[in-house]
């Protein structure tokens, strides 16, 4: 039975690689570890080694190609098998994959944003196999490293082994691999992912392009709103009264009003990647944080499954760390979005650059009383903060942007809403 | 001699010197402060004598129990200590030798004295203050202790620990043991094969405390028959010298109280570690709320940037092997490796008295505890050829399995040479092998590990030879 050999992610970081060069031509016999090719990743130039024994039977890719992490690029199997149903769900090639936004190939040379140091290189088109045909077969025949227990706990939930990540040693699956890991998880030819790929669509295509003609890299505009925090101030001053163990900042009550909100508007939740928008299914804020050096946005990770106290606490933690240039790189990598908070610094407004391929990040201003126009009429002061998003128009339109800051200021000006 | 090295290392014990051939192994300059013998207490005045000494017993009793069963006649069996003592201090030595060779034979600089550290990677040794580029480690290791709560501080006289007992000139004619850990039992053991009258007491409701219940219970029984009186759930109260030699303890267990008289009392409950006078504060090195030093768990780095920890004084479990693994591990993190995190739930626990008892993994208490869901699967050693045809029918194997995949929870071991089968389930647990797999290796005929083999078919529900 036949194995596909996938584009792996051989950096926690990396999203897609350059197949520099394959090692073994086609038709060779090759054993599991085997180098298969060299590949070009964000960090560096990588070895991609064979899971399975076998003759690599077919390059689904070129050299020179660039394919995004979890693609298929080659298939080992026996010599003279029937492997026409393997690697046809490229979901991030040329606008390809299933469905209708393949139309005729269209433009076919992926949308490169000139600039972007994580960007794909035209991906070429190598439609070798029809897309949307047969999913890739369990590869139960390919040998892959795993420990007798993890195999006995997979067969029993229906994982399939070929698609988990192994930590022991040798790569090899152990048991804690397959924590939380169930057979749903895993679509077909794709490891577990928190995201879903939505192909760009041509009117997208269309506005991306001429878009970063006129403007540069990332074609920004700018979406400011005025927030009421008198409740929000009362609701933060009820929580300081509990004692010491209360006391959140105002950035962390903003922090996971975002990502509440961001979960209700996954578009601005999402990545530009060329020929397809990323929408996350998890929300990871990025937190801006001034440091000695400039500036660093270490991420809280699912951050709108966190508790106010955990984020508060978290983002308490990170930002000593950041400071202390303690930060790994899994821990300033990753956001799906972004807060710049210049607030103490008694800055009114202020707009953010987006940290791509991120679409949007907000820059949120100091809390001060002013005046408003009352309820009869007349004059009332308040405490008011202005908050500016900035967009990408090729991910976020006006209307998207803007119903996503009518969540949010609901959210802060109704503290309640948060949890509505 | 040089004052700048990658790595120094404070303490030439198990932890302490595979450590430093770890380092000079992968390319790092490396010295060993020492202040007594290489090797440690686990060489001079730990495992090494006593595993001599109990060998010695072993054979004792075998004559004198098993031998005319066996076709030997013997007449006028006699024992003498002081000979078996001398035996091993002969083994202590050429092990101690043996790591001296390592230390040349690895380039290893040797700096004999105290170590006392300094604040940025520096050891003072007497008036030489020498630097360490890339990370100093603490192996300083334990020592014996009393229990002055009890009126037990060491005198060494009548009052004694295994420091003293590894160098008596004889058996004494009757001992108390406090303590009856691993250390406790061994003596017991050894002292109880050389004529002595031995009494073991244990504050825990049973002996080996940390070991599985059912294996306490099958070591008592031995004991017993041996002779020696066993007290658990006993705490001494109060002792007494006697003018002229000897001690009384006053022992209270299940609500009554009784004296025993004894000549020499061996305490055998637990070890100090050795973190005083070192320069801790100084160098910024804490202590954690046990009186460990305090250590990043995945790096073994101490609160003091650039100085790690390993051994006794790191923490529990005190075994020779895990100081020696933690040695590797910061050894290939000072060299810019990122070695496999040590498996502290798969270090193997041994007693090497007899019978020997040997685990790794949770004892049936510990999985209750946890409200883990298990299988037990039992063979007794009785029921065994080999063991039969050995004369060695005590113990038995008992392994406890993870009912739905079959991991292998815990695996206990009593019995002759149980100390050397642990290494099946240990090597087992490390690789995620399940019971399944320990029944589909063919173990050979007739061996005393048939009764893994059997003990995993056991908790299969489907054991072949009971």
């Amino acid at each position: 039975m036949a194995t596909t050999v996938f584009m792996e992610a051989l950096s926690p970081t990396m999203e897609e690689g350059r197949l520099v060069e394959w090692k073994v031509p086609e038709g060779t016999k090759v054993a599991e570890g085997d180098v298969l090719a060299e590949v070009e990743t964000d960090k560096a130039v990588m070895e991609l080694v064979a899971r399975a024994d076998g003759t690599l039977l077919k390059h689904l890719v070129a050299a020179g190609a660039t394919v995004p992490v979890s693609d298929p690029v080659g298939v080992i199997g026996e010599p003279g098998e029937d492997i026409s149903g393997i690697g046809g769900d490229g979901g991030g090639r040329g606008g390809g994959g299933g469905g209708e936004q393949g139309g005729g190939g269209g433009d076919s040379a992926a949308m490169t944003a000139p600039g972007e140091s994580a960007a794909a290189a035209a991906a070429p088109p190598e439609p070798v196999i029809p897309a949307a045909s047969a999913p890739v077969p369990p590869s139960d025949g390919g040998r892959v490293k795993s420990s007798p227990l993890a195999r006995r706990i997979a067969k029993e939930r229906g994982v399939d082994l070929a698609q988990v990540r192994g930590s022991g040693p040798g790569g090899r699956i152990v048991k804690r691999d397959l924590e939380g890991v169930t057979a749903g998880v895993a679509a077909p030819g794709r490891p577990a992912a928190g995201f879903t790929d939505v192909p760009v669509s041509q009117m997208r295509k269309a506005i991306a392009r001429r878009l970063a003609e006129s403007i540069g890299p990332v074609p920004t505009f700018y979406l400011t709103v005025d927030v009421g925090m008198e409740r929000t101030w009362e609701a933060r001053e009820a929580l300081k009264a509990m004692g010491p163990e209360g006391k959140v900042s105002f950035n962390d009550i903003i922090l996971k009003a975002t990502a509440t909100a961001l979960r209700q508007h996954p578009m601005c939740n999402a990545w530009w990647q060329g020929t397809t928008i990323r929408q996350w299914h998890d929300v990871h804020l990025g937190m801006a944080v001034a440091i000695d050096e400039g500036l660093i946005t270490p991420v809280i990770r699912h951050a709108d499954q966190k508790t106010l106290r955990e984020l508060s606490a978290e983002a308490r933690a990170l930002a000593e760390r950041a400071r202390a240039r303690k930060l790994t790189p899994e821990e300033y990598t990753g956001a799906t979005f972004s807060v710049s908070n210049l607030g103490a610094f008694d800055i009114d407004h202020f707009t953010a650059v987006i940290n791509p391929p991120e679409a949007g990040i907000l820059a949120v201003g100091t809390i001060a009383p002013r005046p408003v126009a009352g309820p009869d009429g007349g004059l009332a002061v308040e405490r008011r903060m202005r908050i500016t998003m900035s967009c990408d128009h090729r991910v976020i339109d006006g209307a998207t942007g803007s119903a996503f800051l009518k969540t949010l200021r609901t959210m802060l000006e109704n503290p309640l809403a948060l949890v509505w | 001699m040089a004052t700048s090295f990658d790595v120094i290392v404070i303490g030439g014990g198990p932890a302490g010197y595979v450590c430093a051939i770890r380092a000079a192994q992968l390319g790092l300059t490396t010295a060993v402060v020492e202040k007594e013998k290489l090797g440690g207490v686990c060489v001079n005045i730990g495992c090494i004598p006593t595993k001599a000494l109990l060998h010695s017993a072993l054979v004792a009793n075998t004559i004198a129990h098993d031998a005319k069963d066996l076709g030997i006649r013997v007449d006028g069996v006699t024992t003498d200590y002081g000979v078996a003592m001398k035996r091993s201090r002969r083994v202590s030595e050429q092990n101690s030798k043996g790591v001296e060779f390592l230390m040349k034979k690895h380039k290893i600089e040797v700096i004999r004295g105290h170590g006392i550290l300094e604040a940025g990677k520096k050891v003072r040794v007497d008036k030489t203050v020498y630097a360490a580029t890339k990370g100093a480690v603490l192996a300083t290791g334990s020592r014996v202790k009393g229990i002055p709560q009890a009126g037990l501080t060491l005198d060494g006289k009548t009052i004694i620990s295994s420091d003293e007992a590894l160098f008596l000139e004889k058996a004494p004619t009757s001992m108390a043991v406090v303590g009856a850990g691993a250390v406790g039992c061994e003596f017991a053991d050894i002292f109880n094969a050389f004529g002595t009258t031995v009494t073991l007491i244990e504050a825990l409701p049973k002996i080996l405390p940390l070991e599985d219940e059912e294996a306490a219970d099958a070591l008592t029984k031995s004991f017993k028959k041996r002779k020696m009186t066993v007290i658990a759930g006993a705490k001494v109260r109060k002792t007494t010298l006697k003018k002229g030699g000897g001690a009384t303890l006053e022992v209270e267990a299940g609500g009554s109280t009784q004296t025993i008289d004894v000549e020499v009392v061996l305490v055998a409950a637990g070890r100090a570690v050795n973190t005083e006078d070192m320069g801790f504060e100084a160098a910024g090195v804490r202590l954690d709320e046990r009186g460990f030093v305090e250590v990043a768990r995945e790096t073994l780095e101490t609160t003091a940037k650039g100085i790690y920890c390993i051994g006794d004084v790191a923490g529990p479990p005190m075994l020779a092997h895990k100081g020696s693994r933690e040695g590797i591990v910061v050894a290939e993190r000072l060299a810019g490796q990122t070695p496999h995190p040590i498996r502290y739930d798969n270090v193997p626990s041994v007693t090497y008295c007899h019978p020997e008892v040997a685990s790794v993994g949770l004892t049936e208490a510990a999985c209750k505890e946890r409200k883990l869901e298990y299988r037990v699967g039992r063979f007794p050693f009785s029921a065994n050829g080999r063991a039969r045809a050995s004369g060695t029918p005590d113990g038995f194997v008992k392994l406890i399995a993870d009912p739905k995949y079959g991991e292998i929870l815990g695996a206990h071991i009593v019995g002759a040479d149980a100390s050397e089968m642990i290494h099946e389930l240990a090597v087992a647990r490390e690789n995620e092998l399940t019971v399944e797999e320990i029944d589909l290796t063919i173990h050979a005929h007739p061996t005393l590990s048939e009764a893994i083999m059997e003990a995993a078919l056991d908790a299969m529900g489907r054991v072949v030879h009971i």
